[in-house]
């Protein structure tokens, strides 16, 4: 009964939970009822991660009404990689937020809160396993407004503005994505998107196709926040909650890569129509720019939230730049980077977090000394921040490597260089804060902060402990990304 | 002239389309931000359900004397959307509220001059 019915669980539970957190007036209660429902959705898709690697693509009926009348759930190797990566990151990081939520947020928002955090993960589910077009745009809604909500809760006013920008450029986005959707809708007749696979191909050279497809790129750039449609990352995720950044800067641009992917790859027929469009040139000029850019601003951050934040966007640049190349191996590393950069930037965030807690800044130059009070806070950060460099032996490397392989094949050795070069970017801005958190003297606020409790530095630690070893032994990681790349090169469902 | 008519509801989709936008754009309020917003979501209604329509058709009822009906999908989907554009608009004024206590203006360059560089 419940085997049978995993996917709909998969939303259901985080859905259900969060109706329940809604309907309580306590943070604690509130947290005890996320935890549940966010470990029991990671086993669910740990479940359909099993089934779909031992039966293949799974498929299934919402409410027993046959597709392509009634909406299908289908979860193959592409999606079910997403989904793990998601709920996984969202499990390790709500341990922590029973500390840093009752230290950032006010008690009586704070049910409020784990609410918003369950509705945004059943939101990305959502748009993650659906295989129905329209569903899309209705969990992407239910996750980007749950998200405004928590940006909002951020201390600073900031937060307001930024979650009142990300308002408009992600309404902005989703009703492009709703258009291209309608627009394909109103040519096959069809919301179900194994049914649109096969029916788009039929429609040949159609100027309406077209059309549908520049929408969906440009309301997916904007929620995957590629340059230089990212104007709304860096004073959402600078001022939310550090719960909040952490959960977003993890999973929520993932998804809509996976949206990408979806559209361009699976439904509108492989690397072969990619490769057609103008979509490979544009995306590779943006993406090279998104990493060289946004890097080069990070350096001159002074918010240490912010400069993460830009980092992201140089990050999600790289796994743009695998889509462009639209090669099996380059895919590999792109999808393999959605896990990578999760890992990563969401560790970062938990650290910063842990800053936060302990001495309450996140100006860089505010931060001289911070090395000595709290040295597992920022060692765990120092790794992951090696990480972003992509050096040997953590998770960095592995998608850097396989960007390299990719351009290497192609023959592109510039495009080699520039990836090296733009690791020396990020050298420098990851460097700053180690030079200042360990080689100058502590003052301020920083000299009397202590280490962060336990409760703040094993979730942390989770995730440098899980970016080292997906660094070194890549057979879970790297074997689930080449089969969702080679699904992706040939179209395939 | 009479190329344009067969197709004049796409005209409407497409100009409510595209005021709507410009608001967003070009306005410093944020509340007549919003309220573009709130054009541009509504344009796409349009896009869905007019296409739906069949001149002379019914609604669809099973009885042997409807034969021609419009598509209902369209309407269904639309008032999906519709409560979407309802939580966006709510939560988009709360949040200009929040904002005007927090700042004491709604206008987007004195807001951002608030905070300093």
């Amino acid at each position: 009964m419940i085997a049978s019915n995993l996917p709909a669980l998969q939303v259901a539970i985080p859905l259900i939970a969060a109706a329940l957190c809604a309907m309580l007036r306590t943070g604690e209660t509130a947290w005890k009822i996320a935890l549940f429902a966010n470990w029991a959705a990671f086993a669910v898709s740990l479940a359909l991660g099993i089934e779909v690697a031992q039966y293949g693509t799974v498929s299934y009926m919402m409410g027993g009404w046959e597709a392509p009348l009634g909406i299908e759930y289908r979860v193959d190797a592409i999606n079910v990689f997403v989904l793990l990566v998601v709920t996984a990151i969202a499990a390790i990081i709500l341990p922590y937020a029973r500390t840093s939520v009752a230290a950032e947020i006010d008690p009586t928002r704070q049910s409020w809160f784990y609410t918003m955090y369950l509705l945004c993960l059943a939101g990305l589910l959502g748009v993650t396993i659906t295989g129905d077009a329209f569903n899309i745009f209705v969990f992407l809604e239910i996750s980007s407004l749950s998200s405004y909500v928590l940006i909002a809760m951020g201390r600073d006013r900031r937060a307001l503005l930024g979650a009142y920008q990300y308002l408009i450029m992600g309404t902005i986005g989703a009703t492009f994505i709703v258009i291209g959707i309608g627009l394909l809708w109103t040519l096959t007749g069809t919301l179900n998107l194994y049914d649109l696979s096969t029916r788009i191909p039929d429609l040949g050279d159609n100027a309406a196709v077209l059309s549908a497809l520049a929408f969906l790129a440009v309301g997916i750039s904007l929620k995957l926040a590629l340059f230089p449609l990212h104007a709304w990352l860096p004073n959402a995720y600078a001022y939310a909650p550090s719960v909040a950044s952490a959960f977003l800067a993890g999973t929520a641009t993932k998804v809509a890569i996976y949206l990408f992917l979806r559209f361009f790859f699976t439904i509108f027929g492989g690397e072969a129509f990619f490769e057609e469009t103008p979509m490979p040139g544009i995306f590779l000029v943006l993406s090279l720019a998104a990493v060289f850019v946004a890097s080069v601003v990070a350096v001159f951050q002074d918010n240490l939230k912010r400069m993460l934040a830009y980092s992201s966007v140089a990050q999600i640049g790289y796994i743009t730049l695998g889509i462009s190349l639209a090669t099996e191996t380059a895919l590999a590393g792109s999808v393999v980077h959605i896990l990578n950069h999760g890992l990563m930037k969401a560790g970062l965030f938990l650290f910063v977090g842990c800053i936060v807690f302990r001495a309450g800044v996140v100006r860089i130059n505010e931060l001289a000394g911070i090395g000595r009070q709290m040295p597992l806070t920022m060692a765990g950060f120092t790794v992951l921040g090696l990480s972003m460099l992509g050096v040997p032996g953590t998770v960095g490397f592995i998608s850097k490597w396989y960007l390299g392989v990719a351009a290497a094949e192609l023959g592109w050795w510039w495009l080699v260089a520039l990836i090296v070069l733009s690791s020396l970017v990020t050298l420098v801005y990851v460097g700053r804060v180690i030079e200042v958190a360990y080689f100058r003297a502590p003052s301020g606020p920083v000299a009397q902060a202590r280490e962060a409790p336990p409760s703040l530095l094993i979730p942390g630690g989770i995730l440098v402990a899980a970016s080292i070893w997906f660094g070194i032994d890549t057979s879970l990681s790297l074997d689930g990304a080449l089969v969702a790349a080679r699904l992706l090169v040939e179209g395939a469902f | 002239m009479t190329d344009l008519l067969p197709h004049f509801n796409h005209w409407v989709t497409v100009i409510l389309m595209v005021v709507g936008l410009y608001a967003v754009v070009a306005r410093g309020n944020m509340v007549k931000k919003l309220v573009g917003l709130a054009i541009f979501q509504t344009s796409v209604y349009l896009l869905y359900i007019s296409p739906g329509k069949i001149l002379g058709g019914t609604a669809p009822i099973l009885s042997e004397a409807y034969t021609v009906y419009s598509n209902p999908l369209p309407h269904v989907l639309i008032l999906t959307a519709i409560v979407v554009g309802i939580a966006t608009l709510a939560l988009g004024l709360a949040l200009v509220v929040r904002i005007n206590e927090a700042y004491g203006s709604i206008e987007e360059d004195e807001v951002h001059e608030a905070d300093g560089p």
